[in-house]
């Protein structure tokens, strides 16, 4: 741009003939945007390119991290039963809880959306409750309402006729309990994303559909999920990294029980590296989560990268 | 809606009747999306009303319940008081205020900051970088906190809260950054144009125009970076094992459960009291809060 032309105007006097190369190298563009985004480069390098090589190093250690013992620890990781559960209950949970909190996001969304607009505001309000309380805390409320001689979910259903169910105590119980509630925090994520890209989708395009006949379920098919394809791919993967990686739901609901059969790799990352004190091999049990998040992150890169492209 | 689908009944009177038939299908959906929107705010409201009422009664009344645990016969604040008069939980609240406190600040500089240059000023790498905050967004605390853990021990700040102070911004800069640069992105460059000719320099370009023009953007981002410190788990629940030094997250979560005494009201009150601050934010500045929330995949 006109930055020579500024400089004249107003660093004019500042600027001595003999001003010297450096001080000109300090009004240069590029030097101020360097000094700009400095402190950035410094958190990005510091505290997450330099952790994320320490951690590969890391994982390379022995026990006492005394001596390399190269994959040694991705080798037993992979050899121990208890890990091979904790990758197929990671896939499991965020597998099945992204797809519960798209539908169940995307149904509110459209009921929302259906609504007049007057209301919408006091029904959104209350509805994205859950993704507002810290989940550590909600958990905790969660956890009380499992609770096996107090449960008021049990007093509910058995209030119905259903049967009493042993939320925590059993693995598979326990294991949707950890989905449940990690439904019920991100739904109301999906349902705000959702119903922007829907307040998005012009209105002549239904008019014009219906003019051609279009039943409402057609309308859906051919026009809304089209026109959405890009946010509802974008936010599907990005809640698929973040559930993935889940570590607060589990911790305060089941700890990984019982018999460690509800680990995540978190989790479980967790209590090998820092509660039985064995780093290098938490350190492997994380990065197990790297290849699978970079495959998730390409995507929603392209994803976030074609979207700028039609925008503009 | 219904006014514009009756229209054409005037003109077409043969269409009448499927117009009516139009407008049964309309009500049957309007009621369809109330009975979905009744149904859900009672899921999503649940948990928490139900800590609420856990919260107001005796641990008398909860090992002895009495017909339906969802309400409260004989409520009491007693909970709450005693919480207060904790000088441990005081403590947790004043850890969290602190830190949350610092870490806005410093998100809210470095994000400006290098939003501003990577919006407006193009150099050298600077598309690398802006994809490079993208992707630091998308890597999750859980992934890095074992080395981490390892890096703050070295610089000895494990069980002191500003080891948090130091970590925490990994969690806001990457996303306050990204929806930084979305929001200057959008201002017109007019306006840098008619400043640059009024004598302006960077810096005042940048605190003059763009941070009141991008005002909206800068809210958005100050809630979110206060709501993940606020909420921030993994990190603390590693560092930090004296009980002076936790914030309140993982001050709830680790002290509050006392065995199996039935100190479960006062766990909820504390979880209710800790959660209190992001609600408040929440219910007043909701639309900024949407905003913030949606920007990271409309916006930039």
């Amino acid at each position: 741009m006109a930055l020579d032309a500024t400089t004249a105007l107003a660093g004019g006097p500042m600027t001595p003939a003999g001003g010297g190369t450096l001080r000109r190298l300090a009004r240069r563009r590029s030097t101020i945007a360097f000094l700009m985004t400095l402190p950035l480069i410094a958190v990005i390098a510091g505290l997450v390119a330099y952790p994320a090589g320490y951690a590969i190093y890391l994982a390379t250690l022995n026990r006492r991290m005394t001596g390399f013992i190269g994959l040694g620890n991705f080798e037993i990781l992979l050899e121990s039963e208890t890990f091979r559960m904790v990758i197929w209950q990671s896939c499991f949970f965020a597998v099945t809880a992204v797809i519960l909190k798209a539908l169940f996001g995307f149904w509110l969304a459209s009921m929302l959306h259906h609504i007049p607009t007057k209301g919408q505001r006091i029904w959104r309000g209350m509805l994205l409750l859950p993704w507002v309380v810290p989940p550590a805390l909600s958990t905790l409320g969660w956890w009380w309402m499992f609770d096996p001689s107090y449960s008021s979910i049990n007093w509910v259903l058995t209030a119905i006729g259903g049967p009493a169910i042993p939320w925590l105590g059993e693995p598979w119980w326990a294991r949707v309990s950890v989905i449940l509630v990690n439904v019920w925090a991100g739904t109301p994520f999906f349902m705000i994303m959702y119903l922007a890209a829907l307040k998005s989708v012009p209105d002549q395009l239904y008019e014009a559909a219906a003019i051609d006949g279009a039943t409402g379920w057609q309308g859906l098919r051919y026009v809304t999920l089209p026109m959405m394809r890009n946010i509802i791919s974008i936010t599907v993967l990005f809640s698929l990294i973040v559930t993935f990686a889940n570590y607060d739901i589990v911790r305060v609901l089941t700890n990984g029980g019982p018999r460690d059969l509800t680990h995540v790799f978190a989790s479980y990352a967790f209590q090998v590296g820092i509660l039985s004190g064995n780093i290098p091999r938490g350190a492997a049990v994380s990065l197990f989560m790297f290849p699978i998040l970079a495959g998730i992150a390409f995507f929603v890169l392209r994803g976030v990268t074609q979207r700028n492209k039609e925008m503009a | 809606m219904s006014a514009s689908a009756a229209r054409p009944s005037d003109v077409l009177p043969g269409l009448g009747r499927k117009i009516g038939s139009l407008r049964q299908e309309r009500r049957w959906a309007l009621i369809t999306a109330y009975i979905s929107l009744v149904v859900a705010a009672i899921v999503m409201l649940a948990p928490p009303f139900y800590m609420l009422i856990t919260s107001l009664k005796t641990s008398a009344e909860i090992s002895n319940p009495v017909g339906t645990p969802w309400i409260v016969r004989d409520p009491t604040l007693a909970n709450y008081t005693a919480l207060i008069s904790d000088p441990m939980f005081r403590g947790f609240f004043w850890n969290s205020i602190i830190v949350t406190v610092l870490v806005v600040a410093v998100t809210m500089v470095i994000s400006v900051l290098a939003a501003f240059a990577l919006a407006r000023m193009k150099f050298f790498g600077s598309q690398v970088l802006a994809t490079g905050v993208f992707l630091t967004y998308l890597v999750p605390d859980t992934l890095l906190f074992i080395p981490l853990y390892q890096i703050v021990g070295g610089l000895d700040l494990l069980n002191s809260k500003w080891g948090l102070v130091l970590v925490y911004p990994t969690l806001s800069v990457p996303f306050c950054t990204w929806i930084m640069i979305g929001y200057f992105a959008s201002i017109p460059k007019e306006l840098d144009e008619a400043a640059l000719i009024d004598g302006a320099n960077w810096m005042q370009m940048l605190t003059k125009i763009f941070i009141p023009v991008a005002l909206p953007g800068i809210i958005a981002a100050t809630i979110f970076a206060f709501t993940v410190s606020w909420a921030a788990f993994v990190y603390p629940t590693a560092f930090i094992t004296r009980p002076d030094e936790m914030p309140l997250t993982i001050g709830v979560v680790s002290q509050l459960i006392r065995g199996d005494t039935f100190a479960w009201g006062q766990l909820m009150a504390g979880a209710l009291l800790a959660a209190m601050p992001p609600v408040i934010v929440y219910a007043f500045l909701m639309d900024y809060y949407i905003a913030g929330l949606t920007a990271g995949a409309t916006k930039g």
